[in-house]
């Protein structure tokens, strides 16, 4: 290949390769990937993610040839470009071309692709200078024996640079496999053997599920293929089995039998008997059969080397429920995350009070449950619900995905990211909340349900400026103006002079209070102050779901805090923080969170709870279900009881969304767009 | 009877991508749609309970009515969503000339005559009249 000099050039190996690419990479820039294998595809897509138009050249007739047949590469193509990324086959790489910089790839047909900069991910050759200058015996890679060996049985060797019976492995499952055999071997043991490794590979890429093990090639005598396929779902299936036993497996957009295969596959178990159920096993009679099958011994997390035996030594020791407990204590799970499964499996069988953490995807649109989401949005930088769609979704979205993402991205992101008005909800366009005949409701602003006859004052003038045809009291100690024309809201807005009361969107609603100590003759806290300053640090943020509080002076709970979603209740000395109460489609009592001696701490574990919950419900799910779906004592732990640098980043994260957010009722005068709040007038009329 | 007329609406501006505005066309009110490649319009009001459809989330070309999330198609006027529902609502054709949105609407005279033709023949008179995208 010419060119090779040329600035521009990446190669994708090592942590620096990654920092440099991600450097270069931006939106709008051309990249091309010399590779279709594994890597190749993987960088094409991280590169894809960055905003780049990604190209992926490849030699062969088909992508990943070493681990797919041609069927099986067509299907693996056609997800790789619904993704975004173009794939080119059968193009041999001549030259880089440019004036010494990287500005396109020419091709042995005479063709060329113009590129900003051009990664090559193919060819990796075992890394043996080494084992060459030390005068040991080379070939593709350095030649080890059966005990890890090199021809110097002083020297050891595994990995990647090593020959073991003619094979050069480029995957890691094989070096542990390796690493295994050598400290036997170093520590004066002749056996466990090295017999080679059943090559397995998984694509990592979010959404292209594609999983190859073993020999997939139907030619050898004595092999049946067995295939499914169904182009619409994008599943492909295909087992090659010799002598009755399983010899090779693919599987493509549907990898969730992999462990099983993988099992057949080393064990080299008969098939005869399940030769009607190879391709769908069917829902096995007891989840928890193929784990228990399973020896203590056997490695379930290759990544990080933790067996099965540790894993169930773990979860008896350490009364581990979940599979976040879990990683945290065994790191099971961490790495790569295809072991995440069989981890799961083995908590059901064995942990008493195992749940399984719900995953729901959020709707049709983008399958991802909403966790996983937010680690996407997180992790890949997004911050356009449009940006998240094409990228992770069908590109169009839904009424029920697009306010869900648009919360998530200002949750995440503080303002620091494109508010799309159009993926909102109308009340978060307009700042009002939308009636059954058209017309806006609006609530100002009463912190603590406070208000003065100098704003009552303000209010009545307004209902009767703007013939508002319904004025209420509401039941969260605050006033609607309702029949409100959209036309109306910036000139209400200012003519109140006051602050929005968020009424209309999920986010922070009110804090519900009663008189407190300043007049009651059995208040024991000053619980109107406290609400006031719990609504003042926390308005005009937004929540998953509508979220309303209430603080009480005493037990009595004139204010109802018990049933709110965040409540503090006042007793002499101390105060109460509750949540997940609830007084609406659900009747629940609100769990205590902690007891604490000041108002000002009581604010504090209110406050952490509410960013807690901000970080970790799903969309539309309220305090009460997330509590309960949680389980108290975590959110406890996760909350109050977390360690200081957890409650600190809460806390950071929280005060940040706090000194961006701003009353939404200013865009009155300084709209998002012209037309934001107007009755649009045909240019021209038509005569009647 | 099949006298119709071009109406200049209003800057194409005046909609931002992906959404929706209201408008008073010779006594109708008409929704038109932003969809970035092309302006859609449609009759404001939800066949349902009369939801204001220029205030609807847009997913694809289709427009989901605030009040009860019926799914409306901006480009047949069809309902999806609930399933199997006869409801429509008319269209109409747009075009654009010089940056301003123009939709066409039947003269004054016919309108008495076509609000008094049945649904289902409204919806295949609008479905003939399919949108024309942005020049």
């Amino acid at each position: 290949m010419d060119g090779l000099e040329k600035e521009g050039l990446f190669v994708f190996r090592n942590l620096d390769d990654t920092r440099a690419l991600l450097d270069r990479a931006a939106p709008g820039k051309r990249a091309v990937v010399i590779g279709g294998g594994l890597l190749g595809l993987e960088a094409a897509r991280g590169l894809q993610v960055q905003g780049c138009d990604v190209t992926v050249v490849h030699l062969m007739d088909t992508l990943m040839e070493r681990q797919l047949d041609l069927t099986g590469g067509s299907y693996l193509k056609a997800k790789m470009e619904c993704l975004g990324v173009k794939v080119l086959l059968e193009r041999s790489t001549t030259a880089i071309l440019g004036n010494g910089k990287a500005e396109g790839v020419a091709f042995k047909d005479g063709s060329s692709i113009a590129a900003d900069f051009v990664v090559i991910a193919a060819g990796i050759r075992p890394n043996v200078e080494l084992g060459r200058k030390a005068g040991l015996e080379v070939n593709r890679g350095i030649i080890v024996n059966d005990y890890m060996e090199t021809s110097n049985p002083d020297v050891f060797a595994v990995g990647e640079c090593v020959e073991h019976n003619g094979t050069c492995y480029g995957l890691v499952a094989p070096l542990f496999e390796q690493g295994k055999v050598l400290a036997a071997t170093i520590t004066g043991n002749r056996g466990p053997l090295y017999r080679g490794t059943i090559q397995a590979a998984k694509l990592k890429i979010m959404g292209v599920d594609v999983f190859s093990a073993g020999n997939f090639s139907e030619k050898a005598p004595g092999t049946d293929a067995v295939r499914y396929e169904d182009p619409a779902l994008g599943t492909y299936k295909k087992l090659t089995v010799r002598d009755g036993k399983l010899a090779g497996v693919i599987l493509v957009g549907d990898t969730s039998e992999s462990h099983r295969y993988m099992d057949w596959l080393r064990s080299q178990t008969d098939l005869t008997a399940m030769r009607r159920q190879l391709l769908f096993p069917g829902p096995a009679d007891d989840a928890g059969l193929d784990v228990a099958a399973m020896a203590d011994s056997k490695v379930v997390c290759g990544c990080n080397g933790v067996t099965k035996g540790a894993i169930i030594h773990a979860v008896h020791e350490k009364g581990i429920s979940t599979l976040a407990q879990l990683r945290d204590s065994t790191r099971a799970s961490t790495g790569c995350g295809s072991c995440t499964e069989v981890c799961q499996q083995l908590l059901k069988a064995v942990a008493p009070e195992f749940q399984e953490e719900a995953k729901k995807s959020l709707c049709k649109c983008i399958p991802f449950p909403e966790d996983k989401l937010r680690e996407i949005l997180r992790s890949q930088r997004l911050r356009s619900v449009q940006e998240v769609l094409e990228i992770y979704g069908n590109g169009v979205g839904c009424e029920i995905c697009k306010p869900a993402l648009s919360y998530m991205l200002d949750m995440l992101w503080c303002g620091d990211h494109d508010e799309d008005r159009s993926a909102r909800f109308i009340n978060d366009r307009v700042h009002a909340n939308i009636q059954k005949d058209g017309t806006f409701s609006v609530v100002p602003r009463i912190r603590g349900g406070v208000t003065s006859a100098k704003e009552l004052r303000r209010i009545a003038d307004v209902a009767e400026k703007y013939n508002v045809p319904m004025v209420k009291i509401t039941g969260s100690q605050r006033i609607d103006l309702l029949g409100v024309k959209k036309a109306d809201l910036p000139q209400i807005w200012a003519d109140l002079g006051m602050p929005s009361g968020q009424a209309y969107t999920k986010g922070v609603r009110m804090v519900k209070t009663c008189v407190g100590t300043d007049f009651c003759r059995f208040g024991v806290q000053d619980s109107t102050k406290a609400g006031v300053e719990l609504e003042r640090r926390l308005e005009n943020l937004y929540t998953p779901h509508k979220l309303k509080m209430g603080a009480v002076g005493c037990p009595r709970n004139c204010a109802e805090a018990t049933v709110k979603d965040i409540g503090l209740v006042g007793q002499e000395g101390s105060w109460q923080v509750v949540v997940g109460g609830a007084a609406g489609k659900k009747v629940r009592k609100a769990d205590l969170l902690i007891t604490v001696e000041s108002t000002e701490e009581a604010l504090q574990a209110a406050t952490l709870f509410f960013q807690y919950y901000r970080e970790n419900a799903n969309y539309l799910e309220r305090t009460y279900d997330f509590v309960e779906r949680k389980g108290i004592e975590n959110v406890r732990r996760d909350t109050v009881y977390a360690p200081l640098a957890i409650q600190q980043g809460l806390r950071e994260r929280l005060r940040k969304s706090k000194r961006i957010s701003r009353d939404a009722w200013l865009e009155g005068d300084a709209p998002r767009h012209p037309t934001q709040f107007v009755q649009i007038e045909s240019l021209e009329k038509v005569q009647g | 009877m099949n006298n119709k007329q071009w109406i200049r609406v209003t800057a194409m501006q005046n909609i931002p991508l992906r959404e929706g505005r209201s408008v008073n066309v010779a006594g109708r009110e008409i929704a038109i749609f932003n969809l970035g490649d092309r302006v859609l319009a449609i009759d404001g009001r939800c066949p349902h309970k009369g939801g204001p459809l220029a205030e609807g989330i847009v997913t694809g070309s289709t427009v989901v009515c605030p009040l009860h999330a019926w799914k409306i198609s901006l480009e047949t006027g069809s309902i999806s969503k609930p399933n199997e529902n006869p409801a429509c609502v008319a269209t109409y054709r747009t075009r654009i000339e010089s940056g301003i949105v123009l939709i066409e609407v039947p003269e004054a005279s016919q309108e008495m005559e076509e609000r008094s033709l049945s649904c289902g023949e409204q919806n295949r008179a609008c479905l003939g009249d399919s949108p024309s995208p942005v020049l």
